[in-house]
């Protein structure tokens, strides 16, 4: 037996052997799946220890009823909104020649990178008008529209104009041609927009609570603060998680198995780009104020307190350089660790729901989608209870907080590094083995490298997402440390505008800037399908 | 090859940051004192940097809501971190005594403060008190038509004029006080009329800025946060006022801000000393002089901020904090009104 024959032999039985799992791999994969089921379980049993009388009363009490009509109302009202502001401007950038359209393409994004707390401070600390659901529609609109944007944009870039010349080339005209060939086409990327629009309110606590506007993650937050017992608030979420559930199903549904690939051959024209005529200054006029509305008065109206100065009775925050520093610093410091531990803990799952596809593996993946339909004090509070039963060395740590965060924000990583990985050819890595490598020189040399903006993009998203929490952060930070935001919820949820300007400015600055790095260094696909 | 050194750079930060994330959270020494406190960031923060400068003592801050911080402490159990929990209003406080996880406050401390002021079993040591007001603005609302007793507020010819922090710790006690003088019934309803009125706030400090503002004629609070405003926004653009209410009325409720040792405490030792400077002359005239306190210094013969109405000039309800207890009853009425 040559060696060359040798070689292939052992290719091929390594070929065999990739259909099954590697044990390690699949362990670190379900302890994974472990932790990020956790929170759900901690908190139906929480939510199951009061017994059918006292839940059943605690379920049919009077607030319920308020807190779920502002809850859906506000659900429904913002996603549509949402959706008509986030597909009008993607149209008006990627479908027309619309003047400015590049640097809207740029600037749309952005308002991701403003917390939905602090535009409510910035809002409110203009005028009281916008307390309650109005301002809470206002600002949740501004905040969110982004996820619709993203992902329609892409798939109006992505799409084959051939479908539409063929419309209307059969006589519909322009606005015939969208209802129904443009628009049917966008339907995934809508409704995976819509999604997340629902499901960030469901979770939404900062802006609401800034705005006064009750919802079933306010009421958690007010019956903890007031001292009620955990199964009080486990209820609440179970409410909550249940709703968040029912969105994900329907998105589920709604998109249905239907196939919007293009399936005819050859290369593809860019899409059309329709001329807008005498409409074009209105549509800017329009699309300017949206960004003046979603970014300009946010950052102007922290520019204007940044001048200010609060009395010491009313600062609840230092705002010497050094305090903001420390702030800065632990927020980029559990940005950094959470976004490379999450991409780190998504790797097994990522690789095993590519490479070694069961039903056990989709499974695994599925379930770090879970989280996303669970808001922050939901997991927050399941891990307080968890660690305090099992884990007690990890109450009140920095691990615990970071393995919420890697919880929360684990489908941001899961989808950015499948995308990186099913680019990588199985061949090589193949190849390598069959050269004598072993498994982790192989990933060290060959996979790392060729997936590492997908490391990159995971890490990053993630990064933007913790500097920008709020309520987990809030109830699992440990002892003593403040993160900028907390110190801008601490400053601003007691009036101190001035105070808390220092560090929304910084908090804002390092992810926008992040945001930025994120779009230019790693493409855009990780965001829109984040 | 820059990308295996750049590899190489991820493994070791992620190493490198594991290993930071592994060590041990605090080290256990006598120097420091871990306080839970539910009080003013600000008051805390000047307490606080006095006791480190006099006893070199250090002491770690867990900011939160004195219920949700009583709370934890529950939770948490015999392995508490806290050594000290200090609270906005005695409900939580008398939470922890009735658990049983409060540990004796020093004779000397508690001597410091008139008994009234404390737990009547020596558990917790009252430090500050703040009195329960209406704040109004008099081009909305006529100062002399204004009533005698918080119950008033519940009849509809107040609809639409009033805001209230309704399920803040500071306006328990007075939904309480309702329920001990007029019984249980009356003070249900009296919630749900306040409910059909009011305009709910979630921050006493955004409700004096709105009733200032003339967002809202009338607001519920405690007077603490009307002379913070006015220090925020001088005395010139104050367009509130303050009425006071008399004979014993629950709106006029006077809280007790306490301290107290935990029974489980890593540091007794440091912890009662931290207790007793609270109530030592030094902090009491340190707080009732400064521009961030706006409290009564409840040390015998510390006299109060001179912005706030005298305390024997004050007619409360007489009611003791014991008698007061803690915070069940007031949740359940806020319950069952449809509050919570």
């Amino acid at each position: 037996m040559t060696p060359g024959r040798r070689r292939t032999n052992r290719k091929a039985a390594l070929r065999a052997s990739a259909q099954r799992p590697p044990a390690l791999v699949l362990a670190a994969a379900i302890a994974v799946s472990v932790l990020v089921l956790a929170p759900f379980a901690v908190t139906v049993f929480d939510a199951a220890q009061g017994g059918i009388a006292t839940t059943l009363s605690l379920l049919f009490r009077p607030v319920m009823g308020r807190l779920l009509v502002n809850t859906l109302g506000l659900a429904v009202i913002t996603t549509l909104a949402c959706a008509v502001v986030g597909t009008g401007l993607a149209w008006l950038v990627e479908r027309t020649d619309l003047p400015g359209r590049r640097v809207l393409g740029v600037a749309a994004p952005l308002s991701l990178a403003i917390p939905a707390f602090i535009a409510s401070y910035a809002w409110l600390s203009i005028s009281n008008v916008f307390t309650g659901a109005l301002g809470a529609a206002l600002v949740v609109t501004c905040a969110y529209y982004p996820l619709v944007y993203l992902p329609v944009a892409a798939a109006l870039r992505g799409a084959d104009p051939a479908l539409e010349d063929t419309a209307r080339t059969l006589g519909l005209s322009p606005w015939q041609c969208f209802l129904r060939v443009t628009l049917p086409q966008l339907r995934p990327a809508l409704y995976g927009g819509m999604l997340l629009v629902v499901l960030h309110v469901l979770g939404e606590f900062g802006a609401f609570a800034l705005l006064r506007f009750r919802t079933f993650t306010t009421a958690i937050y007010a019956q903890y603060m007031a001292g009620f017992d955990a199964n009080r608030g486990a209820l609440l979420a179970c409410v909550l998680l249940l709703l968040g559930l029912i969105c994900l199903v329907a998105e589920h549904r709604l998109r249905g198995t239907r196939d919007y690939a293009r399936t005819g051959q050859g290369a593809r024209r860019p899409p059309v780009r329709y001329a807008l005529g005498w409409l074009r200054w209105p549509a800017l006029g329009v699309a300017v104020a949206l960004m003046g509305v979603t970014l300009g008065v946010p950052l102007t109206t922290i520019g204007y307190w940044l001048t200010q100065r609060d009395a010491a009775a009313i600062a609840t925050t230092g705002v010497a350089p050094l305090e903001v520093f420390w702030a800065a610093l632990h927020s980029v410091g559990y940005g950094l660790a959470a976004g490379i531990g999450t991409a780190v803990l998504a790797l097994p799952i990522a690789h095993l729901s590519l490479r070694h596809r069961s039903r056990l593996t989709t499974l695994m993946e599925r379930a770090t989608y879970l989280p996303r339909g669970m808001p922050g004090i939901v997991i927050a509070l399941a891990l307080v209870t968890l660690s305090l039963a099992l884990l007690r060395p990890l109450y009140q740590s920095t691990v615990l907080l970071i393995a919420a965060y890697a919880i929360m924000f684990m489908p941001l990583a899961v989808v950015s590094l499948r995308a990186t990985l099913a680019q990588v050819q199985p061949n090589l890595s193949l190849s390598a083995r069959a050269l004598g490598k072993s498994p982790l020189t192989v990933f060290r040399r060959i996979v790392f490298p060729l997936a590492a903006p997908g490391f990159g993009a995971a890490g990053a998203l993630v990064f933007i997402s913790v500097c920008t929490e709020l309520t987990t952060t809030l109830l699992l930070v440990p002892i003593g440390a403040h993160t900028l935001a907390t110190q801008v919820w601490a400053a601003s949820s007691t009036f101190a505008f001035a105070a808390a300007a220092p560090y929304a400015a910084v908090l804002v600055g390092i992810s926008m800037l992040a945001t930025w790095l994120v779009a230019q260094r790693f493409g855009r696909s990780p965001i829109e399908s984040g | 090859m820059s990308n295996l050194n750049s590899f190489r750079t991820c493994a070791a930060l992620i190493g490198f940051l594991l290993l930071a994330l592994c060590l041990p959270v605090s080290a256990a020494d006598q120097g420091t004192v871990t306080l839970y406190s539910g009080q003013h960031q600000q008051m805390v923060r000047l307490l606080v940097s006095e006791f480190e400068k006099q006893t070199g003592i250090d002491v770690k801050v867990r900011d939160g809501g004195g219920p949700e911080l009583a709370n934890q402490i529950v939770r948490e159990g015999q392995q508490t971190p806290a050594d000290v929990i200090f609270t906005e209003n005695s409900p939580a406080l008398v939470h922890l005594q009735q658990k049983g996880l409060l540990a004796p406050v020093d004779e000397q401390t508690l001597k410091a403060v008139p008994a009234r002021f404390n737990s009547g079993k020596g558990r917790w040591v009252g430090v500050l008190a703040r009195e329960n007001v209406l704040t109004y603005n008099p081009e909305m609302v006529d100062g002399s038509a204004l009533l005698d007793s918080i119950l008033d507020l519940a009849k509809p010819e107040w609809k639409g004029k009033i805001g209230v922090h309704l399920d803040s710790p500071d306006v328990m006690p007075v939904i309480k006080v309702v329920a001990l003088q007029k019984g249980e019934d009356a003070a249900l309803e009296w919630l749900q009329g306040i409910k059909r009125n009011a305009d709910l706030y979630q921050h006493s400090s955004g409700l004096v800025n709105a009733v200032n503002n003339g967002d809202v004629a009338i607001g519920i609070s405690n007077s603490y946060y009307y002379y913070r405003l006015r220090e925020q926004v001088g005395k010139d653009k104050m367009v509130s006022r303050v009425h006071h209410f008399t004979n014993g009325d629950p709106g006029g409720q006077i809280s007790v801000s306490g301290a107290a040792v935990l029974k489980h405490a890593q540091h007794p030792e440091a912890a009662q000393k931290f207790v007793a400077f609270m109530v030592s002359e030094k902090a009491q005239k340190m707080l009732a002089g400064s521009t961030v306190d706006f409290e009564y210094p409840l040390r015998r013969g510390v006299a109060a901020n001179p912005q706030l109405k005298p305390m024997d000039e004050l007619e409360p309800p007489q009611i003791t904090v014991d008698e007061l207890g803690d915070n069940r009853a007031a949740l359940k009425l806020l319950q069952k009104a449809g509050l919570m």
